[in-house]
């Protein structure tokens, strides 16, 4: 790599930067963040808009994002005990995906029907973000209301994977996922209530963490399934994801569901990951049939570098996840009709009069539903309704929770022959835009191998494993720990990422092709 | 509206068998909302007490109050209640706007306290056990104003101002077991039910339990059935009767009305009803079914409330005595016969009494004040006595005038009358109306010789020793002053000026 100046720091190069490296680079003063902060808006000025742009913003926040920075470049100049104060990632840009409030920017969570409509109050993880002083460069598009495994149901058009801007770039957290891969943000937010974040990172050759239940606050999550929502980290390397969910993690009082004990070292973890000893366990239920070759095959090199590492490969079966899916699909819209009930015109956001008759609050509250929610959302109010009403409720409802608790014993049972389990995180790659959206069934098969760690509220990493020989496409390998043992996937995922890198020679995404219209990539390329 | 047939309550009586039930809301007096951090207090500027989490912003997450856990024990542990080791809420979802979430969040199948009993004491020292099924958490609404209607009812307003000020203040409700056997008196028993339930709530110091603010109030269930029929009729529920008296005439309506219902051989509809306290009668709120389908379900936001057993002991040890132990301690303390201090009871001015020696009367003067003078205005203006608005330091100020002279008991009612009114403090209303007893002697002896004068026999009636004849001129004295004098101070003026001793 021919370096168009000594120190690396042109934009093409910082944005190309992993977090820790930024990090590294913002303490040692070689690069000031609004040099960094700049880059990265100059990239999403390049690459985000027009027809083929990857779309992966709804709003970007660039005077607040310039403005922190060059309050953390003004703390750094000045030094002393302030300077010494300031967190390892402060100065780094963030963006944060819109279904998590922000004070002075607007949240839709994709909806129109939130078109418009400002938080009053900060989401706990962004008051963190704050608090560490890391720039927030806007927030990233999604499905509507986290509802999707494309982003095409956002009610802002869908966002376009990088590595072919004919294809999804996986949902809900699309746009977290595809702003990372394609250099538009070194870290993003995303939240995980059947795969948002993991399954995205997938298909987009990023990290995804879906942190234990608990571990991370959910305030300012707009919620989807309060029972299967968490928050969590999307990077492109496993370290990142670690030094991201060390910022936004731990106890808070405002959510009840929060974990109260203090959060593991997971940095640490992630820089002293080690195998050797350690049994890794794959399950037997989530590969094989149904999965496509590619996956299978990168799943399968994974495996024997694990091996090759020290770790001992052994197989565990989980019978009942083949219910998890049915199940998922009871308990999450039937907690979906009922959060998403707040949305009536009354208060906030969008209201809809009906164009004739009474103006009756109950017709106000139909009309407004009525035009502010897309399909997606309102398939599964009506299925959530159903679920819940009097004499079905037993038969779906109940019966969904019964399976849940014998998901939760399937993982139980698996970990303690294996320490960590492995499986792909999706199916198949990327598959092309439209493909799927008049297929509600098969776009929820998607999740199909990232849906029992919600279930059971265990931890969940997704990491690029390669790409697919029959469409060159990144692969996802999903790591799952115990409840409250997240460390242990950054220790397994730390090895098996440089396991992987050394074997490409470099990151996956450096094989990314190059998207159009993007200058600062062009004079990378050209060297 | 139409005006519903019924039977005189003596009819539905030799008739029927009434049945009762009810659910009484307290409001619970913690600092806090259930949920959130924002004040539980009454009569604010509209939308002045809500967060983010009271209006149901998108995102927001509730998080149980402590407190009001506690205070929720308590009463469960005064009503002789079983407290769950653990027990969940759940979310109960309907639309409406006075719900800013539209769901309201609610213990449903897991209450934190269950099968109790609370024993009634009725006008007569009856005592009668109301079994009690279960006091349950939840949230309270938001208040809807219909604006533009005649009758402040949602139907015929142009629109409505809904103040979230109380969404979220914390509940309890406490649920009886259907009540049998209380037959003819039935009515009383309820008022008496009620009345022990915030006596109980306002004795735990855990409720203001103002009936008048809505801190308790009281939907009261009622089914009649033919005398020795084991099943029970059809109920209706008459919702939000929030006064003693009006608990006690809305279930003596409610049994005379379905007696009429049913004598007409059409099955009482299952229904709420609304109460009217101008007219005293109910009228058909919305049909309550069984079809009402709330779709409730464990609140995933919360995780399930724990009561350890220590915990639970620690707060029992907490409990102040027990309304029956409490007033043996205040008739003994007050020195009131039997009768006195049933009366008392029964007038539901215990409390109030209570509360005006501790303001510094003396135990005679509270009851003579409040018996004698307020209990009849109360009825007169057909409330609860301590609705009226009567604090115990008037009444202390007012007897202390009197001790003092400065006015008369006559004069000292009048008073009252005027505080009432709204015209100001006892102090302010003497000064401003220039009432005080002529304390002056000169002009009263005045008027006592000019009455004298006017009738000598009585003069010598006196003078020769029947001393009660004294009465005429004392009253002509009186009239003379307008009442303003001391009759005390009058009577020893004229057995002065004719010599007698007294």
């Amino acid at each position: 790599m021919t370096e168009l100046n000594p120190a690396g720091t042109d934009a093409g190069t910082l944005i190309r930067l992993s977090a820790a490296q930024l990090a590294a680079k913002l303490a040692a003063r070689e690069v000031t963040s609004v040099e960094v902060t700049q880059a990265y808006l100059d990239r999403i000025a390049q690459v985000d808009g027009g027809d083929r742009g990857i779309n992966a913003f709804l709003h970007v926040n660039t005077e607040e994002a310039l403005a922190v920075a060059a309050e953390v470049d003004a703390i750094r100049a000045a030094g002393g005990a302030e300077a010494e104060a300031l967190h390892e990632l402060a100065g780094v840009p963030i963006a944060v995906k819109d279904l998590i409030v922000t004070v002075g920017q607007p949240t839709t969570a994709g909806s129109k029907i939130l078109e418009g409509w400002h938080s009053p109050y900060d989401a706990t993880v962004v008051a963190r973000l704050r608090a560490a002083k890391m720039p927030i460069l806007g927030k990233t598009n999604l499905d509507e209301f986290a509802m999707g495994s494309s982003t095409e149901h956002s009610a802002y058009g869908p966002t376009r994977n990088p590595w072919d801007l004919d294809r999804i770039p996986g949902g809900s957290g699309g746009g977290s996922a595809a702003a990372v891969a394609a250099f538009e943000a070194p870290l993003a937010l995303g939240t995980d209530t059947g795969g948002s974040i993991r399954q995205p990172g997938a298909v987009t050759g990023t990290v995804g963490v879906k942190p234990t239940y608990g571990s991370v606050s959910r305030y300012g999550a707009i919620a989807m399934a309060s029972s299967l929502d968490q928050i969590g980290p999307v990077t492109r390397t496993v370290l990142d994801s670690a030094l991201l969910h060390q910022v936004i993690g731990g106890h808070d009082p405002r959510d009840s569901t929060s974990l109260p004990e203090p959060l593991a070292d997971l940095v640490a973890a992630a820089r002293t990951g080690n195998v050797e000893g350690m049994r890794i366990g794959i399950i037997k239920e989530l590969h094989g049939e149904g999965y496509q070759a590619g996956v299978e095959n990168r799943f399968n090199d994974a495996l024997a570098l694990l091996k090759e590492a020290g770790a001992e490969i052994v197989e565990v079966s989980c019978p009942n996840f083949q219910y998890a899916l049915g199940a998922y699909y009871l308990i999450m819209p039937s907690e979906a009709s009922s959060n998403l009930a707040k949305f009536d015109g009354v208060r906030y956001g969008l209201r809809v009069l009906p164009e004739d008759g009474p103006m009756t609050i109950e017709r106000v509250m139909g009309a407004t539903r009525a035009a502010g929610f897309g399909d997606e959302v309102k398939r599964r109010i009506i299925l959530g309704t159903y679920a819940l009403s009097a004499g079905y409720y037993d038969a779906y409802y109940g019966s969904a929770q019964k399976v849940r608790t014998l998901v939760q014993r399937d993982f139980d049972a698996a970990f303690t022959v294996a320490d960590v389990l492995i499986s792909p995180t999706a199916p198949t790659t990327a598959f092309r835009l439209g493909e799927k959206l008049d297929d509600p069934l098969a776009m929820y098969l998607n999740d199909v191998a990232t849906i029992p760690a919600n279930l059971a509220g265990v931890p969940g990493l997704s990491l690029p494993g390669g790409l697919a020989d029959e469409d060159g496409l990144p692969v996802g390998i999903q790591l799952l720990a115990p409840a409250r043992e997240d460390a242990r996937l950054y220790r397994v995922g730390a090895v098996l990422e440089s396991l992987l890198e050394a074997k490409w020679g470099g990151p996956l995404l450096a094989q990314a092709p190059e998207l159009a219209g993007s200058p600062a990539l062009d004079t990378q390329e050209a060297k | 509206m139409s005006t519903d047939a019924i039977l005189t309550f003596e009819e539905a009586m030799e008739k029927y068998d009434p049945v009762l039930g009810f659910e009484v809301h307290v409001e619970l007096n913690t600092k806090t909302k259930m949920f959130s951090s924002a004040p539980n207090v009454f009569g604010d500027e509209p939308n002045t007490n809500v967060n983010e989490v009271d209006l149901g912003m998108p995102g927001v997450l509730p998080v149980l109050n402590r407190a009001a856990v506690e205070s929720s024990i308590k009463i469960g542990l005064a009503l002789n209640c079983k407290i769950a080791e653990a027990c969940r809420f759940a979310r109960k979802n309907y639309f409406y706007p006075d719900t800013p979430k539209n769901f309201q969040t609610s213990q449903y199948d897991e209450p934190i306290a269950y099968d109790g009993y609370l024993d009634v004491e009725l006008s007569d020292g009856t005592v009668f056990r109301v079994e009690i099924e279960r006091a349950h958490m939840e949230e309270d609404a938001g208040k809807l104003t219909h604006m533009g209607g005649a009758t402040g009812r949602i139907q015929g307003a142009d629109f409505s101002l809904v103040d979230y000020n109380r969404a979220g203040v914390p509940l309890v409700e406490i649920v009886t077991k259907p009540i049998e056997g209380a037959g003819s008196r039935a009515p009383e028993l309820a008022k008496a039910y009620v009345a022990a339930v915030r006596e109980i709530v306002k004795n735990l110091g855990v409720s203001d339990a103002k009936m008048e603010r809505g801190n308790v109030r009281c939907d009261a269930n009622v089914s009649l059935r033919p005398h020795g029929r084991e099943r029970f009729g059809i109920r209706s529920e008459t919702k939000n009767v929030n006064s003693l008296r009006a608990v006690e005439h809305a279930v003596r309506y409610e049994i005379q009305r379905h007696a009429a219902v049913l004598d007409s051989g059409i099955p009482v509809v299952q229904e709420t009803r609304h109460w009217h306290e101008d007219t005293r009668t109910t009228t058909s709120g919305r049909p309550k079914s069984d079809a009402d389908d709330y779709r409730y379900f464990p609140e995933p936001d919360l995780v399930p409330v724990v009561a350890s057993r220590e915990w639970v002991e620690e707060l029992r040890a907490t409990l102040p005595e027990p309304p029956a132990a409490r007033r043996k301690r205040l008739q003994a303390d007050w020195g009131y016969s039997d009768l006195e201090f049933r009366d008392v009871v029964n007038a539901g001015v215990m409390d109030e009494i209570e509360e005006t020696i501790a303001a510094g009367a003396s135990a005679s003067v509270a009851r003579k004040w409040w018996m004698g003078e307020i209990v009849g205005r109360a009825k007169n203006a057909d409330v609860d006595p301590g609705q009226l608005g009567v604090e115990p330091a008037t009444i202390v100020e007012l007897s202390k005038m009197v001790e003092d002279g400065k006015i008369n008991n006559k004069m000292a009612t009048e008073v009252l009358d005027h505080v009432l009114a709204g015209e100001g403090t006892p102090a302010e209303i003497v000064e401003k109306r220039g009432l005080a007893v002529v304390s002056d002697d000169g002009p009263l002896l005045e008027a006592i010789d000019a009455a004298l004068a006017a009738q000598p026999d009585v003069a010598d009636k006196i003078r020769g020793g029947k001393v009660q004849a004294i009465g005429a001129i004392v009253g002509a004295v009186m009239k003379a002053t307008r009442g303003q004098a001391d009759t005390g101070r009058v009577r020893e003026l004229i057995m002065e000026r004719l010599g007698v001793n007294a």
